[in-house]
């Protein structure tokens, strides 16, 4: 069980750094989703379900498409 | 979304997937006291559908929800809530404080179906907010 915690801590951080260093937007937000799937297994493997699927449904499916949306109307790539 | 970008299959998923999600919503909401969940959870999971319809369908297509009947949701929700808190404070009891409704049963199941109010409410309002978010979120630039 310590092992599975420590390589889904790794599984977030590894996705949260990539979230924020990559350079095409829709890229970062389908990694940001999961990230919010990673944190929610994290969450149910601590024992807190209530927040494992809040983080699920909250964090992975609403503000994904909230993201993607707001995608729509800007440009997809930030600049260099 | 004003232009929708549904095809055939599209449709055809979005028609089988709605209802199961739709349930599954309902379950949550009502069965948030003994499992994970309550109204937060199945309001979002309810927004979810909606959403699902709106991004398949296009909002001129519209299915169950309007722009305007969100917003009613939403008021809707905060006046549950808000409505069970001061009726129970009519009844001489605290703000929220369900055991002194005069409902006719036990104390353990009015306060049962006080809380059940209240995550309805929780949920109408969830659901009304996170529909009108994407609605705003759509919006290029014309407003009705």
């Amino acid at each position: 069980m310590v092992s599975l915690s420590i390589f889904f801590q790794v599984l977030i951080v590894v996705c949260a750094v990539a979230a924020v260093f990559t350079h095409d937007l829709l890229a970062a937000v389908a990694i940001f989703g999961a990230f919010s799937f990673f944190s929610a297994i994290y969450f149910a493997i601590l024992g807190a379900l209530d927040v494992a699927f809040t983080e699920a449904a909250v964090g992975a499916v609403i503000t994904t498409v909230f993201f993607v949306t707001a995608i729509f109307r800007t440009a997809r790539r930030t600049k260099r | 979304m004003r232009t929708p970008f549904g095809s055939a299959v599209l449709d055809a998923a979005c028609r089988l997937l709605v209802p199961f999600v739709l349930i599954f919503a309902v379950y949550v909401i009502a069965h948030g006291h003994d499992s994970p969940g309550g109204g937060f959870q199945g309001g979002t999971i309810l927004a979810a559908a909606v959403i699902l319809i709106r991004l398949v369908h296009g909002q001129d297509a519209i299915w169950g929800l309007t722009r305007v009947g969100a917003l009613r949701l939403a008021c809707g929700g905060v006046a549950v809530f808000a409505g069970i808190g001061f009726l129970s404070l009519l009844f001489a009891g605290n703000y929220l404080d369900y055991g002194v409704l005069p409902l006719p049963l036990e104390t353990v199941k009015v306060r049962v179906m006080g809380t059940l109010g209240i995550e309805i409410g929780v949920a109408m309002a969830v659901t009304g907010v996170l529909v009108l978010i994407f609605d705003a979120l759509t919006a290029w630039g014309e407003e009705d």
